[in-house]
């Protein structure tokens, strides 16, 4: 049951080069791009042609490109992820600030998301096509042809505007205090965790009922029924686990879905997260934040994957064996 | 033993009554009729379709008139669908926005697919390195946080574009390279998986063995068999286009302002929810309907496409 350190490891040391090529791309997006981030400077009249110049030595933009490379990877790697233009603070202290927002936003509605999907799923496994399962069938599909910023909008409509019951701005600096103070917090993390995890809930829910299916038809199910065991334990201690195995997989391919339908939700509700500083910054053409922030997303997905690496060694220790 | 047993009782009760053999296509037909709901998703996409294609002949009314008159008019004989902030007729920008919606979901799967296939068929027939190599690219794609590298791919490419082949085109083709680009990994796994079976199955050996080249083997007995899968997985992908086409016009990052697409129209409504809230509902509910019948009948052909799969 214990998990060996040497596997987790092993899968930390796997994730860095995946880190790497993802910088790797992310450079490469940015040195293929048309335009200099010095142009503006270059066509300023006011600043001298020796200067603009000097300014490009001294940020090296007339070094090699694996030279750039290396030397924008070392800033990055010491946190030295240059100054937002449009905020003037310092790219990593603006993340810093953002990042806690977004965490809380996605974690809260996975956590959501995981417990409407496992029962549902488990449920609908155990009696398939029963009534339940149809309904539950037919809402998942519901659920994941909405897309995150329709389902947004109508919940704003609903709860916002007909009924008046939730705020649809999201506002980090609430005056009020005491219990009021979370109650407030509580009711404006609603509709964007609500968001986010319908979405996910109905993939999931697929995912959790067609690797349920699978596994109450093996043998070792119907000895644990035959053995007298109650229907409750068998599902619980002997179905969900195994279940969860293919399940852990497919969640690890949806997590950079997940963060793209942050950043939509984020935008609609107006979340201060890192998601809506990108849009922000894309529309305030501030570069290095955008790339920041990008990368950032890569690193989260990649911690996520691993985390999941983690679990399914966890789920199924003959992984960590082999 | 069931896919091989039934084949046979069958046989033998019907050999004599047995009218005419039935095509693939008949086939893959008769089980895709089976499943009631990807039915009825085919024919609510084919009105879309068909609504978005000739609509624009028969609803005349042009999409950029501008009446402040009538601006934010709920539905309306003069506009079933009511009006925007500029008075435009939202149902002639909804039938325009839709053609933008379906070729775009369409473009960017064959891209998608394309690519897939040619990734998983040359990973699937090469052992070794070059395998390796592919499925750690493929992996590594799969692993992009995608709509944050769309947003950056768009805002670094944007400009430039525009200038080369004009505002329209130069968005056009970059939305869907770009969301094409970031699908073909589900594809290139599929193929692989489906390459790496098929390889070893007798029937391919025996082309082998009567001298067929390798290209011979992949097209003509390899590749036909693998398409089931990559048929269903590219029918899903016109969906995942939309909504992703959908989510960076919602975003204020896709087709530039003067074009209505779905996702723009909601992006443009969002601020008039509480006045005008059928400008948000029709686009969005157009976009939730094309998706979910694009779902259905994948998951229709799923069922339709599995060869295993014994009728009762």
């Amino acid at each position: 049951m214990t998990l060996s350190g040497t596997y987790v490891l092993r899968r930390v040391l796997i994730a860095l080069p995946s880190l790497l090529g993802i910088s790797l791309v992310l450079f490469t997006v940015l040195a293929l791009a048309p335009g200099d981030p010095f142009g503006d400077i270059v066509s300023n009249p006011n600043i001298p042609a020796e200067v603009a110049a000097n300014l490009r030595k001294k940020f090296g933009m007339d070094d090699p490109v694996m030279v750039r490379y290396f030397r924008w990877l070392l800033a990055m790697l010491q946190g030295d992820w240059g100054f937002s233009f449009a905020s003037r603070i310092n790219v990593d202290t603006l993340i810093l600030q953002r990042l806690p927002t977004t965490l809380l936003v996605v974690g809260s509605s996975q956590i959501l998301a995981l417990l409407i999907a496992l029962p549902v799923g488990v449920y609908a496994a155990t009696r398939p096509y029963s009534l339940f399962d149809q309904i539950a069938n037919t809402l998942t599909f519901v659920g994941f042809s909405l897309p995150t910023f329709f389902t947004g909008l109508m919940l704003i409509l609903v709860f916002s505007i007909q009924l008046d019951w939730l705020p649809f701005v999201y506002r980090a600096d609430i005056a009020s205090t005491g219990w009021h103070f979370y109650w407030d917090h509580l009711k404006q993390t609603i509709m964007p965790v609500t968001v986010l995890a319908l979405f996910q809930a109905a993939s999931w829910t697929r995912y959790v009922r067609s690797a349920a299916l699978d596994v109450v038809k093996l043998d070792y199910v119907t000895t644990a029924r035959s053995k007298g065991l109650k229907e409750s334990v068998v599902v619980l201690k002997h179905v969900v686990r195994n279940a969860m195995i293919p399940v852990v997989t497919l969640v690890a391919l949806q997590v950079p879905a997940i963060f793209g339908g942050a950043i939509v939700t984020e935008q609609i509700f107006r979340v201060p997260g890192i998601g809506s500083l990108l849009i922000s910054a894309i529309l305030a053409n501030d570069t290095p934040v955008i790339m920041a922030v990008t990368f950032v997303f890569s690193c989260l997905v990649i911690s996520f994957n691993l985390l999941a690496d983690i679990l399914y060694a966890w789920l199924d220790p003959r992984i960590a064996l082999s | 033993m069931a896919t091989s047993l039934s084949p046979n009782t069958a046989d033998s009760v019907a050999e004599a009554a047995r009218p005419k053999p039935i095509s693939l296509a008949q086939d893959i037909w008769r089980r895709f009729k089976r499943h009631r709901l990807a039915l009825i998703g085919m024919v609510i996409l084919i009105v879309i379709v068909v609504g978005v294609i000739i609509g624009p002949w028969l609803w005349t009314v042009p999409i950029n008139e501008i009446d402040f008159g009538s601006r934010l008019k709920p539905p309306s004989a003069a506009h079933p669908f009511g009006t925007d902030d500029l008075g435009q007729d939202l149902l002639a920008r909804m039938l325009y926005g839709g053609r933008i919606s379906m070729a775009v979901g369409i473009a960017a799967m064959l891209i998608a697919i394309v690519v897939g296939t040619i990734v998983g068929s040359i990973a699937g027939m090469s052992r070794g390195i070059v395998d390796t190599a592919l499925m750690w690219m493929t992996d590594l794609f799969l692993s992009l946080p995608q709509l944050p590298l769309l947003l950056l791919i768009i805002y670094l490419f944007r400009d430039s574009l525009k200038k080369i082949v004009g505002p329209e085109v130069g968005v056009f083709v970059m939305v869907v390279v770009v969301i094409g680009g970031f699908r073909w990994m589900p594809v290139a796994r599929l193929v692989r998986a489906q390459f790496l079976s098929l390889r070893e199955k007798e029937f391919v050996e025996a082309a082998r063995a009567l001298g067929a080249s390798r290209t011979r083997q992949v097209a003509r007995h390899i590749l036909p068999n693998a398409l089931g899968p990559v048929i269903v997985a590219g029918t899903i992908d016109v969906a995942a286009a939309i909504i992703a086409e959908s989510t960076l016009s919602f975003l204020g990052l896709g087709f530039p302002p003067d074009i209505p697409t779905w996702g723009r129209m909601l992006f443009d409504a969002k601020d008039y929810l509480d006045i005008a809230p059928y400008w948000a509902l029709f686009p969005g509910m157009l976009i939730f309907l094309t998706v979910l019948s694009i779902n259905y009948i994948g998951d229709g052909l799923r069922d339709a496409l599995d060869p295993r799969r014994v009728l009762g």
